[in-house]
């Protein structure tokens, strides 16, 4: 079979079809929500957070429930709110890794002392890591809920653009104008524990801050407005997905990884064209 | 009827006071400087005067039909604003952004006011500018413009030349008086009190032992009395 009729192959099967879907709205919620992170410098709390799914998602696998997702985002909805909310002391440097490697740890005791009937530990901790192949074993629950939060997620940033570009490039001014800042803090935790349980479908909690992070900071390397850097990391984060998904198919290498891999050399590419542009203008 | 009271204001954090039963008032087309060492409470005040911090005791009176989010407000800049991908325009326009406003879109009276905006400061050729490729001078004239789209009586500058050179300042100082002169209502933290003494109308000056507040005139005078 050439790769072509591989792929027209694959693409049949009705897993392989949810997964590039959820990808695709997964990768751009990310990409949406990332740069409102990182413009924020927030992006370590999204890597934080991550951790602390981690260790959510190994409280529901210990617990045998069917729907992971309903434990799992709850709890890390309520550290979102706890980091973003709450006073500056408990989102710092050294608290916040200490949160990190807390809820890694703990997670990893608790896979290994009540290994989940019938699977192995390693391959159940690689699996939330690394995400592996989560993404195609989703179940059609799994795949409902994913499509419609990242609908939601995407509909928010729709709606209230030009306030999240207020917010995020001013939140004093905002609050002199009157606007209720606890509750954009508010919303923004609830959306960023939301995308990065979404997201641990997708490439694993170790690998989630790339989906945050890479888009943006590719955009910010040729673009100057924030429409346009916006627009641009939710192309690159949706190309990124699908071609991370469809070569991990043909290739056989891990979701996760291989979309995070297609994430960096879309970024160093990006690199050459921001120096590329900047001549360009010079000359 | 003062445009912003100030009435025995006692203001803090967690309970210590920082500054103590302040009282003054401000005018329409007053220029206040507000000025004081670090620590001397400029800031905790404007956070008070914005309503962002509830006095520990006494209160702000907004008055003559001035309404809480009718300040236009010029923050300092922070490192991530001076990075920070947008177009000049984009910056500008949010400044018309209110609670209760439309949401999906910009009104063509909330454009107008923006332009207008930018015209009033000399910027309206950067609109499609990056903000940040800008000279300080100019982020600082941009974000001038936005407080003028969020409220076009009063405006509330802290530090505006901080980190500006000479020269520049200078300007910046220039375009104030003339918004001022243009009736514009001005309160502003300083460090630059030669500055404060050549424009202002009214002087507020915080120190750890009292304050002095008037005008320019019983400022001098009360300085003059200190140093005998």
């Amino acid at each position: 079979m050439s790769m072509w009729q591989t792929l027209v192959h694959y693409l049949s099967f009705p897993f392989v079809q949810h997964a590039l879907v959820v990808g695709v709205l997964v990768a751009l919620s990310a990409s949406l929500l990332g740069t409102v992170l990182v413009l924020r410098r927030l992006s370590h709390i999204g890597d934080g957070l991550s951790h602390v799914a981690f260790g959510a998602m190994a409280i529901a696998t210990v617990m045998q429930l069917s729907g992971d997702m309903l434990l799992v985002l709850p709890l890390t909805m309520l550290f979102s709110i706890l980091l973003l909310q709450g006073n500056r002391r408990a989102r710092g440097d050294a608290s916040l890794a200490m949160l990190s490697v807390s809820a890694l740890a703990v997670g990893y005791i608790l896979f290994n002392l009540f290994p989940p009937r019938g699977g192995n530990v390693s391959g159940d901790v690689c699996t939330t890591l690394f995400g592996s192949t989560a993404i195609l074993t989703l179940s059609r629950q799994e795949v409902w809920l994913s499509i419609g939060l990242s609908a939601v997620v995407v509909g928010l940033f729709a709606v209230f653009y030009r306030h999240i570009f207020a917010f995020t490039f001013d939140a004093d001014f905002c609050a002199a104008s009157g606007f209720k800042l606890r509750l954009y803090n508010l919303a923004l935790a609830v959306v960023t524990a939301t995308v990065i349980v979404l997201a641990m479908n997708l490439v694993g909690s170790l690998l989630i801050t790339a989906l945050l992070v890479f888009p943006v900071v590719s955009a910010m390397r040729v673009y100057h407005s924030f429409r346009a850097v916006t627009l641009c990391a939710a192309v690159f984060s949706v190309t990124a997905a699908l071609l991370g998904i469809l070569l991990s198919i043909l290739a056989g290498t891990p979701v996760g990884a291989t979309i995070v891999a297609a994430d960096m050399l879309g970024f160093i590419l990006f690199c050459a064209l921001g120096v590329l542009k900047e001549r360009g203008t010079k000359a | 009827m003062a445009l912003i009271t100030c009435d025995n204001l006692t203001l803090g954090y967690e309970g210590r006071a920082v500054l103590n039963k302040l009282s003054f008032a401000v005018h329409a087309g007053d220029y206040l400087c507000i000025v004081g060492a670090n620590g001397s409470g400029k800031t905790t005040l404007m956070r008070a005067i914005l309503g962002l911090q509830p006095p520990m005791e006494g209160q702000v009176v907004l008055g003559d039909g001035l309404k809480r989010g009718d300040i236009g407000y010029l923050p300092q800049q922070s490192a991530a604003q001076r990075d920070f991908p947008a177009s000049v325009w984009e910056v500008v326009r949010s400044g018309c952004l209110k609670p209760g406003g439309p949401l999906m879109c910009y009104t063509p009276a909330q454009l107008a006011l923006a332009r207008q905006s930018m015209q009033r400061l000399g910027i309206e050729n950067l609109a499609g500018k990056a903000y940040r490729r800008l000279s300080g001078g100019q982020q600082q004239r941009v974000l001038l413009a936005r407080a003028l789209c969020a409220a076009q009586k009063v405006l509330l500058l802290d530090e505006p030349v901080a980190g500006l050179d000479p020269q520049i300042t200078a300007e910046l100082y220039l375009l104030i008086s003339r918004l001022n002169a243009e009736g514009v209502t001005i309160l502003m933290i300083s460090h630059d009190i030669q500055a404060a003494l050549r424009d202002a109308s009214h002087l507020l000056h915080l120190q750890p032992e009292g304050w002095f507040y008037g005008t320019r005139a019983a400022y001098l005078q009360h300085r003059k009395e200190e140093l005998a």
